[in-house]
């Protein structure tokens, strides 16, 4: 072999390693799930105010998880729903979230947090109907909860509250029919710029320890962050 | 071969500097700066501080041991100093040193003095502990250091110790009042002047609370109720962290508490148990531990028996399910 074949070989195998190593970075360790912007369009002033749009599911076939319960988010400019956990929503803004329900039931593990704080009038509509106070023990009422310790916001999630709708639960995700509840509330973004971090509080990583891992331990399944940009 | 000088020795009679008593006087002259210094500038502003009882103990413990370990450490760089400077070797001096064959006196000083300091301070800590309740330290469900008279976990006035129960879980703790109708919020507001019993446990996994200008710090293990007791002194707020890895989210679980005076923590105390009465008759009975892999059986409804969701364990995917570790 000649000495310019052999260079040639040994430069083309190093690129190869090297672009290897680089699409390995950037796939696996710096790839993370989308950021879904609420601030483009939002009028300023005191009186702006945002529309959030979720859905929670009781499994999602759009990941290599999908036995993992996750949350999804609406693009407000596409209408499409997004795989992720993060939006970004105006400083001071009111906050106004419609959240699908699309799991079933399940028990809270502290039934504190069947209590709804931190939304405006510390209420919430489910279906239509305000309430204060979900029961998750007593009534097959709570699929998860939406709840931002930074600003103590806590809101339960309600479910499908029949055990035939809890058996005939959207299987694809993300859901656009099946058994759901709809939730909706409304809050006023923090003033101060940051990132709040949000979770889900009932125990849905089934499987693993204490149910509190897997979907809940990841970004892009049961918690996420809501940026506040200025 | 090397040529092998002798240094010279004192002629008989001529006695050599007294180098004891120069690192001596050296010595205890900057240990006495030293521990002035300790405990008069820098002493005051030690953590805790002195918020409470046992944050103040805590403040004590670590002055005392300061006063008491940098004539130790000074002696030290003194003897290094004084034998970088004094016996060095000059140019020529090839010569070997004095052969040192003991020196019991030293010896015996060294074992004295060192077993008469640890003595003292295991002394002084057992002393304090006991005075101070605790210092502030997690005891287990039977606390040995524990203040005087009997606990009430029905009800509270001026003069009795406070239960606070502090359930922590994953990223949040909670706050329960078990004297003031079991609510359970996640405020904590103490009052000044009085005890309080922290009863700490967790409904998940490992977490600490830790209370940092309080000076509590004990471990929150599910199925465990561990004590913890001090009595706060100065109105102010306080940080409460969790001080055990605990997952994801394990460095924002933190939150604010306030100490008051006692007109208002009563005030808070009772305006709180009237705006939570309607999720506080939702909550189990107060209890030391929580066992969430139980559901009452009475508190658990029609639909969610014939779904088979009796716990909130989090354990709802079967065992042969790929994701079981």
């Amino acid at each position: 072999m000649s000495l310019p074949v052999r260079v040639g070989t040994l430069l083309v195998a190093f690129l190869a390693v090297v672009g290897g190593a680089i699409f390995v970075v950037i796939h696996f360790f710096l790839a993370g799930p989308a950021v879904i912007d609420y601030t483009a369009g939002a009028a300023s002033g005191p009186g702006r105010q945002v529309n959030v749009v979720m859905q929670e599911d009781a499994q999602n076939t759009v990941t290599n998880k999908p036995d993992w319960v996750s949350y999804f988010i609406q693009d407000p400019k596409t209408k499409q729903w997004v795989h992720t956990t993060l939006f970004r929503v105006p400083a001071g803004a009111r906050v106004n979230v419609t959240i699908l329900g699309y799991d079933g039931c399940t028990p809270l593990r502290n039934t504190v947090w069947g209590k709804v704080t931190g939304t405006i009038g510390n209420t919430e509509l489910v279906d239509g109907k305000r309430v204060s106070v979900l029961d998750a023990w007593q009534t097959c009422s709570v699929g998860h909860t939406f709840s931002i310790p930074g600003i103590g916001l806590n809101a339960p999630m309600g479910s499908p509250t029949t055990v035939a709708e809890n058996n005939n639960l959207c299987s694809q995700s993300p859901c656009t029919s099946g058994p759901h509840a709809t939730m909706q509330f409304s809050f006023i973004a923090p003033t101060t710029p940051g990132s709040y971090f949000w979770q889900c509080r009932v125990p849905c990583g089934g499987g693993f320890l204490t149910g509190f891992g897997g979907p809940m331990q990841t970004i892009g399944y049961m918690t996420g962050q809501m940026e506040v940009a200025s | 071969m090397a040529a092998v000088s002798q240094a010279p020795a004192p002629a008989a009679g001529q006695a050599g500097p007294r180098h004891g008593r120069r690192i001596f006087l050296i010595w205890i002259v900057l240990a006495l700066v030293a521990d002035l210094l300790i405990w008069f500038v820098l002493g005051p502003h030690l953590p805790p501080g002195t918020m409470t009882s046992s944050a103040g103990e805590q403040q004590d413990a670590i002055r005392l041991m300061a006063v008491m370990s940098a004539p130790v450490l000074l002696l030290v760089f003194v003897y290094f100093g004084y034998a970088l400077v004094v016996w060095r070797q000059r140019p020529g001096d090839e010569a070997d040193g004095p052969p040192i064959d003991g020196h019991g006196q030293i010896q015996a000083i060294w074992i004295i003095g060192t077993t008469v300091i640890v003595l003292a301070l295991a002394v002084f800590g057992t002393i304090s502990l006991w005075t101070s309740h605790g210092s502030g330290a997690g005891q287990g469900p039977a606390p040995i250091y524990n203040p005087a008279g009997t606990v009430s976990d029905r009800s509270w006035t001026p003069g009795s110790t406070l239960q606070v129960q502090v359930i922590a879980q994953q990223w949040r703790f909670t706050y329960r009042y078990p004297q003031f109708g079991g609510f359970e919020t996640t405020q904590l507001m103490l009052p000044q002047n009085q005890w309080v019993q922290f009863n700490v446990t967790s409904i998940d996994v490992i977490h600490g609370f830790w209370a940092y200008q309080l000076g509590v710090k004990a471990d929150a293990n599910p199925g465990v109720n561990n004590i913890a007791y001090t009595k706060p002194e100065h109105v102010g707020s306080f940080t409460v962290r969790c001080a055990e890895l605990c997952g994801l989210w394990h460095g924002a679980m933190f939150n604010y508490g306030k100490v008051v005076q006692v007109a208002q923590f009563e005030s808070w105390a009772a305006g709180t148990k009237t705006s939570l009465a309607s999720i506080t008759k939702l909550l189990p009975a107060y209890a030391s531990t929580y066992d969430p892999t139980v559901i009452p059986a009475f508190r658990s409804g029609p639909v969610m028996k014939k779904l088979g969701l009796t716990s909130a364990g989090g354990g709802y995917y079967p065992p042969e399910d790929p994701v079981q570790p």
